[in-house]
Order: C-alpha cells, then sequence, then structure tokens
C-alpha cells in the first residue's frame, strides 16, 4: 500500500484512496468561491431586507386600490398595477406568437447548419444584448412616428395625432422586441429536447410535418414555451427604459381602455417619484411600497413559471 | 369511403386459410431497381435491385453499418426526414413509383407502415396512440376510430392486456406492451406493407417471441419487410432473406435457400458468424 502526499493511501490493485485529505493548496479557491457566494447572499439580503422593513409598512388594501393623491405625496399606486398588467397582456400577445413561429421555423424547417440559420440566431442573440433604451428609441422612431403616423396620415388626415403618439399599443410592441429572444431561446430549447424518435413515428403514420407540429411537438414544447412567456413577463414588467418614450405617462386621472391610450407603469411609477417629486422624504415610503409591489409581482411570475413548468414535466412523465 | 370498405373486407377474410403450399413465384409487392443512396457525399447503397414478394416476410441481414436500415427508409420515403441525403433510381409499390408517382412522402406512408427499433410511443393515452394515424389522415367517425383501435389492438395480441386501460398513458406499459402498442398504431391505418427495424432488438426472449408469432400472424394480410441482427430470428420469421454488406445487395433468395445453400462466400460466412 503506498502512500501519496495529500491523496491518502492508494489500494495496489484497485487504486481506490482510502483516507482522503485535501490538500492545504484547496484551500484558497474553496475559500474564494465562498467568499464569492457570500458576498452574493449579502447584497440580495441587504437589498430585500431593506426594501420590505421600508415598504411593507405602506402596503394595505388602501394603497393597491386607489389612484395616487396630492402630487404623489399620498394615495395608491392603483392606476400603474392596472397599467403594468395591461402591458405585459399585450406584449404577452404580441411576442408569443411570433417566438413561437421563429422558433419553430428555425428548428423544424431550416437546417441547423445553413447560412440563413446562423444568420437568424446571430440576429436573435444581438437583439437580446441590444439596451434597452435603444429599444425605446426605435419605439420611438419606428411605431409611433413611422406607423402610427403613417396610419394617422392614411386615415385620420384632418384630425390631431390619434395612433401617431404615445400609447399602450406601442409600448407593448416595444417591449414585445426587447423580450422577443427570451421567447425564442427557450422554445428553441423545449424543441430540441423532442425526442427525434416521435417525430419519425408521426411521419411513418402518414402525418405531414404541419401535423406532426400541431399535434406532437407543440404540445410537447408547451412547458419551455410557457415558461419562456412568463419570463419574458417577468423581464418586460420591470422594463422602465422601453416604455418612457412609447406610451407610460407621468399621471393619468383615467385608466387606459383604447389601444392608443397612454397608461401609467408600476417602474416608470418608481422613476418618476425618485426623480421628479418635489418632496422627496413625503413620497420616499410611497416609493418603497412601489419598489416592493413590483418586486413581488415579477418574484410571483418566476414562481408560477418554475411550478407550471415542473407541473408539466411530472405531467408528461406519467402521460 | 374507400377505407371503410378495408375493415370491412379484413373483417370478413379474418378466418382465410394461409396457402399451405409454397407457390414457385411469388408476385411482387414493391420492386426497387438500381437504388443508390448517398448520406451528403458518401454513398451508402450501391445499385440495389429486389423484388419484395407480396403477403411474405422478407428479412434484411448484415452487419452493422451495411445499409439495410437505410434501403428499409427509402421503402418509405422515410429518409426523406434526413436533411442532406440523396436518392437515385426506382421504389415501385404495386407498380407505382412512390417518389414519382404519389403526391407526398405521408400519401406513401399510409400504405407502407413502419415500426422502429426502440418502440416509441407517443406521450398520449393508448387509446389516442393508436387511433393517431386515423386522425392525422382525415378520419373524424369516432365510432369508426373506436372499432378500428379495438381491431388493431387484437390484431397486434395486445387487446386482452389493455382493453380496461385504453385511457391510461402508453409509458404504463412494460417494453414489449410498448413496442406491440407501435404494432398497432402502424396497423391501425391499413398498410399494405409493414417495414420493421430490428423490432425485437431491445426486448427480452418472451416478449421476443411474442413479436415473432405476431409476425407470423400478420404476413397472412400485409407484406413485411423486417431488418435484423438476430440471425435464428431471420430464420425463424422470414420467407425471403437479403444479405447486405458494405451497401451491396450480395445476396437475395429463399431463407431456406440462404441459411442452407449460399451461393456467395461472403453470405455464407457473416451467416456461419465468420464475421459481422
Amino acid at each position: 500500500m503506498s502512500t501519496v502526499a495529500g491523496q491518502g493511501r492508494i489500494t495496489p490493485v484497485t487504486g481506490a484512496v482510502l483516507d482522503f485529505k485535501p490538500k492545504r493548496s484547496g484551500l484558497i479557491p474553496r475559500s474564494l468561491t465562498a467568499i464569492a457566494i457570500g458576498i452574493i447572499i449579502l447584497i440580495l439580503a441587504v437589498i430585500m431586507g431593506n426594501i420590505i422593513l421600508e415598504g411593507y409598512g405602506i402596503i394595505s388594501w388602501e394603497f393597491l386600490s386607489h389612484p395616487p393623491e396630492q402630487g404623489m405625496e399620498a394615495g395608491g399606486i392603483f392606476p400603474a398595477i392596472f397599467g403594468t398588467v395591461a402591458l405585459v397582456i399585450l406584449m404577452v400577445i404580441a411576442v408569443v406568437p411570433v417566438g413561437v413561429f421563429t422558433a419553430v421555423y428555425l428548428h423544424e424547417y431550416t437546417r441547423p447548419d445553413s447560412w440563413s440559420t446562423r444568420l437568424i440566431r446571430v440576429a436573435v442573440n444581438n437583439l437580446a444584448g441590444v439596451p434597452s433604451i435603444v429599444f425605446g428609441l426605435f419605439g420611438l422612431g419606428f411605431f409611433i412616428a413611422f406607423v402610427g403616423g403613417g396610419l394617422d396620415s392614411l386615415f385620420y388626415p384632418d384630425e390631431g395625432p390619434v395612433w401617431g403618439q404615445p400609447a399602450i399599443i406601442w409600448a407593448a410592441l416595444t417591449l414585445a422586441l426587447l423580450t422577443l429572444p427570451v421567447v425564442i431561446v427557450s422554445t428553441e430549447e423545449a424543441l430540441r429536447a423532442i425526442p427525434t424518435e416521435l417525430k419519425q413515428a408521426s411521419y411513418a403514420l402518414g402525418g405531414t410535418r404541419l401535423q406532426t407540429i400541431r399535434r406532437i411537438v407543440i404540445p410537447q414544447a408547451a412547458p419551455g414555451i410557457l415558461t419562456g412567456s412568463i419570463l419574458a413577463v417577468s423581464r418586460g414588467a420591470g422594463e422602465v427604459a422601453p416604455i418612457m418614450f412609447t406610451g407610460a405617462a407621468y399621471y393619468l386621472p383615467y385608466l387606459p381602455s383604447k389601444l392608443n391610450d397612454q397608461f401609467m407603469e408600476l417602474g416608470y411609477h418608481i422613476y418618476v417619484m425618485a426623480t421628479q417629486s418635489p418632496d422627496i422624504e413625503a413620497t420616499k415610503p410611497i416609493l418603497y411600497g412601489t419598489v416592493l409591489v413590483l418586486l413581488m409581482l415579477t418574484f410571483a411570475l418566476n414562481s408560477v413559471a418554475v411550478i407550471i413548468r415542473s407541473r408539466m414535466r411530472k405531467r408528461r412523465g406519467v402521460y | 369511403m374507400a377505407f371503410i370498405s378495408k375493415v370491412k373486407k379484413n373483417k370478413m377474410k379474418k378466418n382465410a386459410p394461409a396457402a399451405s403450399k409454397e407457390p414457385v413465384s411469388i408476385p411482387a409487392k414493391m420492386t426497387v431497381q438500381k437504388l443508390d443512396f448517398f448520406y451528403g457525399d458518401k454513398q451508402a447503397l450501391f445499385d440495389i435491385n429486389l423484388d419484395i414478394p407480396k403477403n411474405r416476410v422478407t428479412a434484411l441481414i448484415g452487419p452493422s453499418g451495411c445499409g439495410k436500415s437505410t434501403f428499409l427508409r427509402t421503402l418509405n420515403r422515410m429518409n426523406e426526414t434526413i436533411p442532406g441525403t440523396r436518392m437515385v433510381g426506382t421504389v415501385e409499390l404495386d407498380g407505382m413509383d412512390i417518389y414519382k408517382q404519389f403526391n407526398d412522402p405521408s400519401s406513401v406512408r399510409t400504405r407502407v407502415g413502419m415500426v422502429f427499433q426502440k418502440s416509441n410511443p407517443f406521450p398520449k393515452s393508448i387509446f389516442d396512440n393508436v387511433s393517431y394515424g386515423l386522425k392525422v389522415n382525415g378520419i373524424r367517425d369516432k365510432k369508426l376510430i373506436a372499432e378500428v383501435v379495438e381491431q388493431s389492438l387484437i390484431q397486434a395480441a395486445l387487446w386482452d392486456e389493455v382493453k380496461d386501460k385504453l385511457g391510461n398513458s402508453a409509458f404504463m406499459l412494460s417494453g414489449g406492451q410498448q413496442q406491440r402498442l407501435c404494432i398497432a398504431r402502424a396497423l391501425a391505418v391499413r398498410p399494405e406493407v409493414i417495414l420493421m427495424d430490428e423490432p425485437a432488438s431491445a426486448l427480452d426472449p418472451i416478449s421476443t417471441a411474442k413479436i415473432e408469432d405476431l409476425i407470423g400472424e400478420l404476413k397472412k394480410k400485409y407484406t413485411i419487410v423486417i431488418v435484423t441482427h438476430n440471425m435464428q430470428q431471420a430464420a425463424r420469421v422470414s420467407d425471403f432473406t437479403s444479405f447486405f454488406y458494405e451497401g451491396v445487395l450480395v445476396e437475395s433468395g429463399r431463407t431456406k435457400t440462404i441459411f442452407t445453400r449460399p451461393n456467395k462466400k461472403k453470405t455464407e460466412d457473416y451467416i456461419t458468424g465468420r464475421f459481422g
């Protein structure tokens, strides 16, 4: 039986290490990684602790169900919650079909190494890397000035701007562009996980490609598609830059009811209260409360995504 | 509807006696001529000419990578699902070129069904697995579907084991049952030819015996082509055997002849286990 320094005794036949002792040199990477994790947890704890401690006192039914009052120094945040929900619903309606169809096209209709597929993939990845403020400016230039302005000059030449102005539909479309890569990537991942044998079986029974996609591929990919959509929602719900030029309003006395109405939104409301308020001390508790609501909303959405995904996986195991 | 009459005809013929004496020549169900096949630049099959006799079992044997599975896939255009492949030559089903005279691959595949090496049930119920082929072929009549599902499961010798749990997941069946489910699923479309790609290679001996018995039953109504690695299996279940080696069809003939008096040295070496 031989002994190797720092590795313990080794049996001659199997080479198994009998009594392993970590070498001293293992201590440095180990402690470095532990410190790194500690820093992350500490930062998270400080942020969350600060927000929860300062914010939770103001949260009440009144706060959640009433509009702001007295220049946002009192009252609630209901219009902002309503606007956020309406915004992400419109965004999902726009982004999920486009994202899913793109992923299905990339995965089912093109050859993975072909020139065009690679080009589309590079475009998607670059889309994910574009700073969100650029999306905001693009939305202003493309959706509001070009599309909206175009609609106005075609259909409403004698009126003031109807579509060519900031509106919830333009903000939702801008956000849809921003979150498109999330949906595409997670859908593609789900498609990749579908066994080829299932598709082959469908083809062998006389199923066409479209039938195979509709009856086998999409149902199998549904949990992944759903996860991607919810991740897109939680990403979109927290973005401010893309909507500040395209539809979010500082304050509105009414709730948005048409696609070309402006709207209030939680993230933008936070930005407004933090930067535009005349009396910082008076708005501070409301500000904290709003941040907490936004965090809870995105956290809840993420949890829903995780729960649905694991439920669907379980059901797929049985079925 | 042609489909309904076919179902009824099958029912009536159920107890038709099998031919007791083997005729000298059997009409060909499928005819393959001058078939070359390529994966990209690599040629996988070279000038294959073969008749698939009607209502008989034809076994394709040969070492791994000899092209027998590739050949099998050219018989129902499944090769077209693999990108980057190319085929030259003709494959005829009842005298019709399946690559030129059929509108699309799916119309070929409803007549030439397939069972895969690894059982691949859909993540659906037993009933939905068997009815899938009917639904994608546009059959909506619920009564007819239920009838065909039952018949197909009976034909695949699975009905007695699953008749009380048709709504259960197909994944709850054993490996051998899953493979018979896949056979039932293929039968439900009422194909004329069934291609089997090593259907029993992943199964235990008892399940294998069941599948082999089933093949013997099915050949009364269907033309069967089976790829197998198992020499005894080829000898047991097939009437005709074709030996492939390195993409070439070396020898082909009645199974009895191939296994007792092969013409080619290569065939003899392979079936006696000298290589492969």
